[in-house]
């Protein structure tokens, strides 16, 4: 049985395979994942909010896609993935609730993928996959052996991407 | 503005106890409303790391129903009744008086049904506070959704995210004496009202 490693909300694991890293339940959150094909290495990122700049106060980078992402990058990298084989995949920036007025925060979601695209293109990184927005949540894993992205959801099945 | 992690004990203490007036008046309206004794715990006001918020309903995985709402004014902040997907189709069939059980998916009606529980059980918990503190807390209109936890408390925990790590969230739990119903209410007041509002109130 490979190891399933879990990624709390504003957290990020990196590992090889044959592990596979999951993240549960996440709403306006993204979860970005990483992967060398070749090595077999790569990592789960579950971010919260776009940029860090805009915010007051934290001591955890991963809670940010412009800090958390160049920090996994530079993870996955230690561990012996090559930088310019990693290919990305991003789900999740949900809009759980819908109101007529809504406000900024309440589509973050959106904000947050888009944030997440800009700053793996500024870092050179390929996405190859993405299953964002909707109004339900999901849960995101990847299996390191094969690179595979799992999205899980309530209502609407899941599926690899 | 005071910040939420220096209250004193005295003044956890008072919000505990508007806290708990307001849970008191909710469970009233609700034991009314459903026609069935409910009873409530001491609210709970806790300072919490918000990846942990999640766990206190069950997990970030578990499936659940929640109403939310937001609250403007002086103090403004979030609102959200959750409860686990079967107490809260055991909730439809007590209000629509059909046997437990009747109710398999949430419709229209359905839906509107617990945005209503939503509306009273908010509109009663903040005339406590409004007593208290008279500062008026208006609720928005309820909004519904059923799905995972953690993506359902994103909500929330990403305006709190924006300001720190910790979450202060005074919590109550309702339950009924045949536990047909049960469910979590929620206040989570943005950063700095809970400050105005022990201010209003008074407390060292």
């Amino acid at each position: 049985m490979a190891d399933l490693i879990k990624v709390g909300m504003a957290d990020y694991k990196v590992g090889r395979s044959p592990s596979t890293l999951i993240s549960y339940g996440l709403g306006s959150c993204i979860g970005v994942s990483l992967y060398d094909p070749i090595r077999k290495i790569g990592g789960l990122l579950h971010i919260m909010l776009p940029d860090s700049t805009q915010a007051r106060a934290s001591d955890n980078p991963a809670k940010f896609a412009d800090t958390g992402i160049p920090l996994m990058i530079n993870d996955v990298v230690a561990l012996g993935a090559t930088k310019a084989r990693l290919v990305a995949k991003i789900a999740g920036g949900a809009q759980m609730f819908a109101f007529s007025n809504a406000s900024d925060i309440m589509k973050v979601g959106n904000r947050n993928a888009e944030t997440c695209k800009q700053i793996l293109r500024r870092n050179g990184i390929k996405i190859v996959a993405e299953d964002t927005g909707g109004n339900y949540g999901r849960t995101v894993s990847i299996d390191l052996a094969t690179g595979s992205y799992k999205v899980k959801t309530i209502d609407r099945g899941e599926k690899n991407i | 503005m005071i910040d939420e992690f220096d209250l004193t004990p005295n003044q956890l203490d008072a919000m505990r106890e508007i806290g708990n007036v307001g849970a008191g008046n909710a469970a009233t309206a609700l034991s009314q409303v459903l026609n069935k004794k409910i009873d409530m715990n001491v609210p709970k006001v806790s300072l919490v790391p918000i990846e942990d918020v999640p766990d206190l309903v069950g997990g970030p995985d578990a499936l659940i129903v929640a109403v939310f709402l937001r609250v403007y004014g002086k103090a403004p902040g979030n609102i959200l009744f959750l409860m686990p997907k079967e107490n809260a189709f055991f909730m439809v069939d007590d209000l629509m008086g059909r046997p437990h059980g009747t109710t398999q998916e949430l419709g229209e009606m359905e839906v509107s049904a617990l945005k209503e529980v939503g509306n009273i059980l908010t509109g009663s918990y903040l005339n406590s506070f409004f007593h208290f503190t008279n500062i008026a807390m208006i609720p928005s209109i309820p909004s519904m959704a059923m799905d995972m936890a953690g993506a359902i408390l994103n909500i929330v925990l990403v305006q709190l995210g924006q300001m720190g790590d910790y979450a202060m969230v005074i919590e109550t739990k309702f339950l009924a004496e045949d536990d047909s119903v049960q469910g979590h209410f929620f206040l989570v007041p943005d950063p700095g009202s809970l400050g105005t509002l022990v201010k209003a109130v008074g407390v060292e």
